[in-house]
């Protein structure tokens, strides 16, 4: 199977204040087209700045090294023009806060149709039509009156819609969606989700989907990755996710949600707050909050090892807790 | 007994004045409860349900068009003007914002905030406050330095706390929380409800916790109502409304929330 | 393997169409020293500003005079020095009380809402129809020229143009939860508004104060220049100016440009600084 996305040792370090900031440590990560990733984890994760590596929308003081290809094509090494091309019809992002990345004084319409009227001179009727079959097949109902609405008419939801349809306007072959569903209501994430599912599915699009909720990534994707402190801690299948866990984080981090189901007494809540990378030095990020915890976890950082079918980076992967996270619930 | 939180018909209408929405807006449409003394009521709706409204309400951000509130067995329906009547309700009930960073003072230490509290509303000498300051950052965790930090160099889940803990400095009686742990990462979430929970069994606060999110509610609430453009679709003990959902619209909310063995719903439009 | 930085190619501090700070430091410098020089100059300088040298009329720059003279003999780096004083103060008057009272009226406007708003905004508006200039040169015609008419008359007129600005600043840090927040609490709106709310606008403000002066500064050198200011023999950078420029044709022109190059000196080192703390204001509340 031939990867659609290949990232391989990826460092990513952000100059501030005249400090080179380490922000990714190592990372490796590919994607197959029509397979979908979920990226998991909480501030300072790296999980956004994965992201936008892959785009290569990185601030002037960022700097990114290592290997990120697509389809064959080094991404970090294009020109401007192959970058353009490369953003325009290969790879898009969708992003947390739709409002923040459509223009308010330009029609719904204007925006869907606008790059393809640029970039492959369509004819204005032709580009609305396009649009208007795009937004139906999102689910957006009475889609030709709606083209001449504008942003703030439509609810985040909608407008989360039509991002999505903007991206099945070009020939997107890979869709990064940043915590894409994180401002709606939770009925209105089951419908986008849904969405992004079926899309996937039918077009082969390759899907990296950013989280902080691991049941969330673990029901939409087919892997699942759990990122802390800007490294992969734990990356396996995840149908397998619940049972075959291993890496003390992913596990707490799971333990600390409040189920619908039950109640319990005292959550089981990890102690201190996340780190970014920059704040650890070379050992495991995660040892000073972590009940597995012994002194060589302190001393360097521990590789990425094949424990019970997935990816964990952690020393004592094979001594953490073996009953499955489901059945700690019941 | 006295309920501590009691709304009868609570209706709230705003009038719109845009280019298209002329009229009005019904943000809650008659709601009615009770809430107990030391009990913890969860609000549950999405956007546009009415639920953050109803919270400004009994704050007194807000006051009803038609309808009865009463906090503590005193009605607070008519807006509140004088310095003195707000302070004593300050006294009664507060709130804890979904924000921790804009419902800080960016300029202000904690302990200056603490203190300027303290100072309103008692006549404390300066080590009284000192030992005060001291009882509420333990009550809400915070160490000694993180109570002297401005808020920009606490993380989200110390300024909450930090929010919490002004919010305790006045000794209210009821506790209103709108969406205050949503803004959270999962893990420091989990610590600011466990912290929650431990005030309200050491002071019998009152809580009434206003969320969209089921499971944050079924932790915390023991009772629930659930909002839907503005009305009370459901309501009971939380347990019972999130085993047995009654009403359409409880019973999709549960099933929209990711757990294990969760699918996304099936997209309906063609593909 | 490959490499790629992003790096900028060289480093100027602040991003781009942000004011340098290196910039800033050096307009507060220059401002500085030109405080510094009007109260100690006139002290230590050998001329006076009205001793008159009738042998060396309309003088251009020597060593004897390092501006040279103006057309009565008079040394016009004493001049400078004595005038500098008002010239730099004036508009600070303007600055402080225009200030002070569009903050008060803003502040008020953007708490109280409501009809107050309403009705601050349409004086407000209506106001800022009037040109400063024209204000002063009427209120001057009424209490005769001097230094109090003109600066009172001015500091009116800049009333307006603060109190818009620092309203619609007010009225978005009024609408954060933070506000709210106090008011639960049950602080009194004028304790949140002077405690809370006018310092966290205070940099936003002094950005505002520092313009302020820089137009203050060019309006009063205006009416200085239409002779309404200060008379003679007292000396101010405006009225050098004027009297300086028939100068200009005659060949001479080095009263004016030492008058005017003050002037402009002046008021680029306020707006440059003023830019600055606009854009750490800006910084500090994004």
């Amino acid at each position: 199977m031939n990867s659609l996305l290949e990232i391989e040792g990826l460092n990513v370090t952000a100059l501030v204040d005249g400090e080179q900031r380490p922000l990714i440590d190592q990372l490796s990560l590919s994607i197959a087209a029509g397979e979908a990733v979920g990226l998991v984890g909480e501030s300072g994760s790296g999980k956004s700045m994965t992201a936008r590596s892959i785009m290569r929308l990185l601030a002037k003081n960022v700097s990114a090294t290592g290997s990120i290809h697509f389809d064959g094509r080094s991404v970090l090494d294009m020109n401007p023009k192959e970058l353009r091309e490369y953003r325009r019809s290969d790879v898009a992002m969708i992003f947390q806060d739709p409002r923040a990345a459509i223009n308010p004084v330009r029609t719904v319409g204007d925006f869907l149709t606008e790059g393809l009227r640029k970039n492959t001179g369509m004819s204005k009727d032709e580009a609305t039509t396009r649009a208007v079959d795009a937004m139906t097949t999102v689910g957006i109902h009475r889609a030709r009156e709606r083209m001449g609405q504008y942003p703030h008419e439509f609810s985040g939801g909608m407008l989360q819609r039509v991002m999505i349809c903007s991206t099945l306007l070009t020939q997107t072959r890979l869709l990064l969606a940043d915590e894409p569903t994180t401002a709606l209501d939770v009925t209105t994430q089951a419908e986008v989700v849904g969405l992004l599912d079926a899309l996937r599915r039918d077009r082969g699009l390759g899907l990296l989907f950013i989280t902080h909720d691991l049941d969330l990534g673990a029901a939409l994707c087919d892997r699942v990755c759990v990122m802390y402190a800007g490294r992969i801690v734990e990356c396996r299948t995840a149908h397998d996710f619940y049972t075959h866990s291993r890496h003390p984080y992913s596990k707490a981090l799971f333990d600390a949600r409040p189920s619908v189901d039950q109640r319990v007494h005292r959550l089981p809540a990890i102690p201190g707050s996340p780190i970014a990378l920059y704040d650890v030095g070379a050992a495991c990020a995660f040892e000073p909050r972590c009940p597995f915890s012994v002194d060589a976890c302190a001393n360097a950082v521990p590789g990425l090892r094949n424990v019970n079918g997935g990816d964990v980076r952690c020393i004592r992967a094979e001594d953490t807790d073996t009953t499955d996270l489901v059945e700690e619930r019941a | 007994m006295i309920a501590a939180v009691r709304t009868k018909d609570v209706r709230k209408v705003f009038t719109v004045r845009g280019q298209r929405d002329q009229g009005e807006h019904v943000a809650v449409e008659s709601v009615s409860f009770d809430l107990e003394a030391g009990r913890c009521l969860g609000i549950v709706g999405e956007s546009g349900s009415g639920k953050t409204t109803l919270a400004r309400m009994i704050v007194g951000l807000e006051t009803p068009t038609s309808g009865t509130i009463s906090v503590c067995g005193i009605d607070r329906t008519s807006k509140v003007r004088s310095a003195g009547a707000r302070r004593a309700w300050a006294r009664r009930v507060q709130l804890v914002f979904q924000d921790p960073y804009t419902s800080l003072d960016r300029r202000q230490s904690g302990i200056d905030c603490l203190a300027e509290t303290l100072r309103l509303h008692f006549d404390l000498s300066e080590a009284q406050q000192k030992v005060r300051i001291r009882e509420l950052a333990d009550q809400v965790g915070l160490t000694e330095k993180q109570v002297t930090s401005r808020p920009a160099q606490l993380s989200g889940g110390q300024r909450q706390r930090l929010a919490i803990a002004r919010a305790l400095a006045v000794e209210p009686e009821v506790l209103v929380l709108d969406e205050s742990v949503s803004a959270l990462d999962v893990s420091v979430q989990a610590q600011v409800l466990n912290c929650l929970a431990d005030i309200q069994a050491s002071l019998g606060v009152t809580y009434l916790f206003v969320s969209h999110d089921l499971g944050v509610i079924r932790q915390m609430a023991d009772d629930v109502i659930v909002m839907l453009h503005g009305s009370v679709v459901e309501a009971g003990p939380t347990a019972a409304v999130l085993d047995s959902p009654a009403h359409e619209y409880t019973q999709r909310l549960k099933s929209s929330v990711p757990g294990p063995g969760w699918r996304p719903p099936i997209s309906k439009e063609s593909v | 393997m490959t490499t790629l930085v992003t790096g900028p190619r060289f480093r100027l501090r602040g991003r781009p169409g942000r004011t340098p700070k290196s910039a800033a430091w050096w307009a507060g410098g220059v401002l500085v020293m030109l405080a510094l020089v009007a109260i100690i100059g006139p002290m230590i300088y050998s001329y006076g500003p009205n001793d008159t040298d009738l042998l060396a009329t309309g003088a251009g720059p020597s060593w004897a005079h390092p501006f040279g003279t103006d057309d009565v003999g008079r040394d016009l780096l004493a001049r400078i020095l004595s005038g500098a004083r008002i010239s730099l103060i004036s508009p600070l008057l303007v600055m402080l009380i225009a200030s002070t009272l569009g903050t008060v009226i803003a502040v008020s406007a953007a708490w109280l809402g409501g009809r107050f708003d309403s009705f601050v905004g349409v004086v407000v508006d209506i106001s800022l129809a009037f040109p400063s200039v024209l204000l002063a040169v009427l209120v001057v015609a009424f209490a005769g020229p001097g230094l109090v008419a003109p600066v009172a008359a001015m500091a009116i007129a800049y009333v307006p143009y603060s109190a818009r600005i620092i309203r619609s600043r007010a009225i978005a840090e009024r609408s954060l939860p933070y506000i709210e927040a106090l008011h639960i609490q049950g602080f009194r709106g004028m304790s949140i508004c002077v405690h809370h709310l006018i310092p966290n606008i205070m940099g936003m403000l002094a950005a505002l104060s520092t313009l302020t002066y820089g137009y203050a500064m060019v309006d009063l050198a205006a009416i200085s220049f239409l002779g309404l200011g200060v008379q003679p023999p007292q000396a101010d950078w405006g009225s050098m100016v004027s009297e300086g420029k028939s100068g200009i044709l005659a060949g001479s022109p080095h009263e004016a440009l030492a008058a005017g190059g003050c002037i402009v000196i002046a008021v680029i080192a306020v707006n440059i600084l003023g830019e600055a703390l606009a854009d750490r204001a800006a910084g500090r509340n994004t």
